[in-house]
């Protein structure tokens, strides 16, 4: 394998639209991830984040633009890209000939990894698959089949692993073993790249973030600058009924109290003062400061397009 | 766990032709698929072809004269069968097997390693000609008490061992296309029951062309099938409706025709990588 230099990019993404038929996938997106980075890539369903990821993978060819992993093209280079990429893929797919450790050692050796026992011995630990290695992928729960996708992206140890979406479907605790695993592989060097529902996952784990809408890159900072732009605060206030004025901007939480984001404490007293007048009296009040999922909402909302 | 790729350069050449890693550990795998359900893939279509061996024979074997009476007609169907049971398993293997990681979505496997495009298809159509070749000796083996060592034994060992591995390399190939070409299993069956089965039973298995009226023996010469059928049994008799090396030709343009189509499918992620 060439050798790459440090100052290469883990990932490096310049201009590539896709389109599928009657649907524009990504509209001239570029993004660069340096190496060693946690990285999350977000976006409401069908803003275009697997479209991108398969790029990456080689699964799917850009319209134009180019993809490079560690600095090697994903097309006239794609034998040392795929080598240096992990995919974790978001559909639960399987093979259900083979067990766990079958599954595991065969995408070993795709990859030209032969003597892979011991590592795979480590990941199955990590992973709490230890006592399913010889059970046949389909007598597996959903939970399992998707940590045995997150070991088949690791068993060649590939510098760069995208996981897109890989909690979907699994535990809370054992969530946390995996992302104590995933944030051991970034300190030993390892970039990661993560989709994820869970925001509060993005928050907690990434350095960066990049959020796409509708194919294109509506954000891309740190976790800490977006959320710096995410001033205001959220309100929970159980009524009644809601002021006139106020009854576009409230949405129906689940527990049946009224939600509101707010620019801040000045709009809260606009809020409250309508209360008054309308003569609602309010029954509870939550108050909650910013976080990823409002910087979400407010750069992937049609008011911020 | 060290940061860079543990895959030694050297194990990987560069070259597109070149038989890596990779194409080792998808041809275990497609062999590896197959043997792990052997009575489904192995044993049944053995014990089906016998069947078919102890009818037409029984039903047969004194009212059909075959190469003017020279080969009795028990011995005349066998290396049919045989024939028959390879090709049939070959493109059995490839496309279920293809179909079947589309279905499920696990082809992503074998798409997100760096396996070439000549590597997969190595493997898919090596995988396809070891389960023809296994169903194929399992038939011959099993056939061997109809009619004694003297007619089953082949005349011409490396005619056969030619045309045994031609077929199942033109089978396993047009396997491998099926698979690709086919979204559903629907498709697939439109293959196997439209194309497949017609060109096989009408390949001169169960009879002689001269047997039949000229027109139906002229429309015979346009099916390639007749040819691989032909050559293998010109292993076991020496004797053969058209010329053997005739037949060998035809194989062998299949062959090289349908790799061609194949490889191209694959070298642009036809239904593969859109």
């Amino acid at each position: 394998m060439k050798s790459v230099s440090s100052s290469v990019a883990a990932v490096e993404v310049t201009d590539v639209s896709k389109s599928y038929p009657n649907v524009r996938a990504l509209n001239h997106v570029s993004l660069r991830v340096e190496q060693g980075e946690f990285f999350a890539l977000l976006g409401p369903n069908g803003a275009g984040k697997t479209t991108l990821i398969s790029i990456l993978a080689g699964l799917t060819r850009a319209d134009s633009g180019t993809a490079k992993i560690m600095g090697f093209d994903t097309v006239t280079a794609y034998r040392d890209a795929r080598r240096n990429l992990g995919v974790v893929p978001q559909e639960l797919v399987f093979d259900p000939f083979f067990t766990v450790r079958e599954t595991m050692a065969l995408q070993a050796k795709y990859y030209g990894v032969s003597k892979a026992d011991a590592w795979i011995d480590e990941i199955l630990h990590h992973l709490d698959l230890t006592s399913k290695a010889n059970a046949n992928m389909r007598a597996l729960s959903g939970g399992m089949k998707r940590r045995v996708l997150v070991g088949q992206a690791l068993v060649h140890k590939p510098p760069v692993i995208v996981l897109d979406e890989p909690t979907a479907g699994v535990d809370v605790e054992l969530r946390q073993n995996l992302w104590t695993f995933i944030k051991r592989l970034n300190s030993e060097g390892h970039t990661i790249i993560l989709t994820t529902h869970y925001l509060e996952e993005a928050e907690a784990l990434c350095n960066r973030v990049a959020m796409l809408k509708g194919g294109e890159v509506v954000a891309l900072d740190t976790t800490t600058n977006l959320l710096r732009g995410a001033t205001g605060i959220t309100v929970q206030v159980s009524a009644d009924a809601l002021p006139a004025a106020w009854q576009a901007r409230g949405s129906v939480q689940a527990s049946g109290a009224f939600g509101f984001t707010l620019s801040g404490f000045s709009e809260l007293e606009t809020l409250l003062a309508a209360f008054r007048e309308a003569n609602i009296t309010i029954k509870e009040m939550k108050l909650g400061e910013a976080d990823l999922e409002q910087a979400f909402l407010r750069l992937t909302s049609k008011e911020a397009a | 766990m060290s940061k860079s790729s543990p895959v030694s350069a050297a194990e990987f050449n560069p070259s597109p032709l070149a038989l890596g890693p990779g194409f080792r550990a998808l041809f275990y795998k497609e062999c590896l698929r197959f043997w792990k359900v052997a009575f489904q893939t192995v044993v049944a279509p053995v014990v089906t072809t016998l069947l078919y061996l102890l009818i037409f024979s029984h039903v047969l074997e004194s009212n059909v004269k075959v190469y003017d009476g020279r080969v009795g007609y028990t011995a005349f169907l066998i290396p049919g069968l045989v024939m028959m049971a390879v090709l049939q398993n070959a493109f059995a293997n490839s496309s279920s097997s293809l179909i079947q990681s589309k279905m499920m979505r696990s082809v992503i496997f074998i798409l997100l390693p760096p396996i070439t495009s000549f590597e997969i298809f190595c493997a898919y159509v090596g995988g396809a000609m070891v389960r023809g070749l296994c169903v194929g000796l399992g038939v011959w083996l099993i056939t061997f008490p109809f009619v004694g060592a003297a007619a089953a034994v082949p005349q011409h060992p490396l005619w056969v061992i030619a045309f045994a591995a031609g077929g199942s390399a033109i089978m396993g190939t047009l396997g491998l296309i099926a698979g690709i070409w086919s979204e559903k299993f629907d498709h697939l069956a439109v293959f196997q029951n439209f194309i497949i089965m017609p060109l096989t039973f009408l390949s001169g298995v169960f009879y002689s062309i001269h047997s039949l009226p000229a027109f139906w023996q002229g429309m015979s010469h346009f099916n390639p099938f007749f040819y691989m059928i032909d050559g293998f049994r010109y292993g076991f008799f020496g004797l053969s409706d058209v010329s053997p090396a005739r037949s060998l030709a035809v194989v062998a343009f299949f062959v090289v025709f349908l790799s061609i189509v194949a490889m191209r499918m694959l070298a642009t992620g036809y239904k593969l990588r859109p």
